[in-house]
């Protein structure tokens, strides 16, 4: 049985490597990342679970790591905008202005990752209902589902 | 950040889980069943969940089951709602979790826990309703079943100490005729001005709402009026509304007078496309 009574050292897979990381067992992941790690690529939006801007991948799937123990990671396989290298998605929000001030743009960036890498065929529908988890208030919206379209038309599974 | 302490126990099996619910209690910690967490996180920011320890059930076997067994389809209570979706082996429950909150969140929230959380909405467990399933349950006095509808009566009825296991639905409701309906005020990711999950079973259709009142439910009243063939379906839809088991939910999602509006037209259409 996995067990933390109090605030001690965890073990994370981190974008690849095995990190050491002081937290309470109250700590979100999103905690852990920033103050801890410093990979400040995860956003604290609303830390409610409403924004995304706090998004990564666990296990290659979008979680918001605002709603997860950093603890309850443990296992598991943590990935961070610092952690992709270069993908498609990255220059397809250059190309396709998906952002302006850009402080949404890792949450959706990684939710947009985890689409690709679970359903490269993906259609409209499904592109529409990820993409609601992220909020974008320059209101980017347009040019985000340009980008994600762009990426999956050029790789079909 | 949350702004207190608590511990966290990952067990192995339920045995374990049950025992240490126990040992914590004892100790006055208040120990939480923990599934996706995002209703202990995101209340827990706010003070509002009290709790020494939690007890996370996601590695405990059972509870991570989805899967055909004989005249069942079993899930566990650690599944979550994307699993669910991304499986489709009831459509209908599949349908119902992917309007819950949002599809990232869904990729957290369990099916046990949309089920004991303290929102009210729980619009997964409307599908569990219809199918009369049969939920196992490990506690202190060890595994019992029960049927889902005496497990949660306007609330989950559990003993202290109990945790929800897995839900085991019978195989032959699974892909029945059905419909499922959610209504919000104006965006779509919203707590439901009102959702219907509908399914024909071959005798007749079931019902079960989330949003009319304060908590969800399936009611042989209104089940009865809806199927009264005799009648037309605007008629039956009047009687059934009549035969609500408390006044219709009048707050910010909408006022009482517009959700009985678009009850009544969602189920004379549900009506229309079920045969009723």
């Amino acid at each position: 049985m996995l067990q933390m009574i109090d605030e001690g050292l965890i073990e994370l897979n981190i974008n690849g490597e095995t990190r050491k990381v002081l937290v309470r067992p109250a700590d979100t992941l999103l905690f852990a990342l920033r103050e801890r790690l410093g990979l400040t690529g995860a956003k604290p939006g609303c830390e409610n679970g409403d924004c995304g801007a706090c998004t990564i991948l666990l296990d290659g799937w979008p979680v918001k790591s605002c709603l997860m123990l950093a603890v309850e990671a443990v296992g598991h396989q943590i990935t961070t905008i610092e952690g992709l290298e270069n993908p498609p998605i990255q220059q397809a929000f250059v190309e396709k202005f998906a952002f302006q001030c850009g402080y949404c743009t890792p949450g959706f960036i990684m939710n947009c990752q985890g689409l690709i890498n679970n359903h490269p065929e993906a259609d409209e529908a499904t592109i529409n209902e990820w993409l609601q988890s992220n909020i974008c208030r320059c209101t980017s919206y347009q040019e985000i589902t340009a980008a994600i379209k762009s990426v999956l038309q050029k790789n079909p599974a | 950040m949350i702004p207190f302490d608590f511990s966290y126990y990952r067990p192995d099996s339920a045995g374990e889980a049950v025992a240490l619910f126990q040992d914590l209690d004892a100790q006055g910690k208040k120990p939480l069943y923990y599934g996706g967490g995002t209703e202990i996180i995101s209340m827990g920011r706010h003070n509002n969940v009290d709790t020494g320890a939690v007890i996370d059930i996601k590695s405990i076997p059972e509870c991570g089951v989805q899967e055909f067994q004989d005249d069942s389809l079993v899930i566990g209570a650690g599944v979550t709602l994307t699993q669910i979706h991304e499986a489709n082996l009831f459509p209908l429950l599949a349908q119902a979790g992917a309007r819950v909150a949002d599809h990232t969140t869904q990729n957290k929230i369990t099916l046990g826990g949309n089920m004991c959380g303290s929102i009210v909405y729980r619009e997964s467990l409307l599908p569990l309703l219809l199918t009369d399933c049969e939920v196992i349950i490990a506690g202190p006095g060890g595994n019992r079943n029960a049927p889902v509808n005496d497990i949660f009566d306007k609330q989950v009825q559990l003993n202290r100490g109990e945790v929800i296991l897995q839900y085991r639905i019978p195989k032959s409701l699974v892909n029945s005729p059905h419909v499922h309906v959610k209504r919000t005020k104006s965006e779509k990711i919203s707590y439901p001005l009102l959702t219907i999950c509908a399914l024909n079973s071959g005798q007749q259709v079931r019902f079960a709402f989330s949003g009319l009142c304060g908590y969800p439910f399936r009611s042989k009243e209104m089940e009865q009026a809806l199927n009264d063939t005799s009648r037309p379906a605007d008629e039956r839809a009047d009687h059934a509304i009549s035969q609500l088991p408390e006044p219709m939910a009048d707050n910010l999602e909408s006022s009482a007078a517009y959700r009985q509006f678009v009850l009544k037209g969602s189920l004379v259409s549900i009506l229309n496309e079920l045969g009723g």
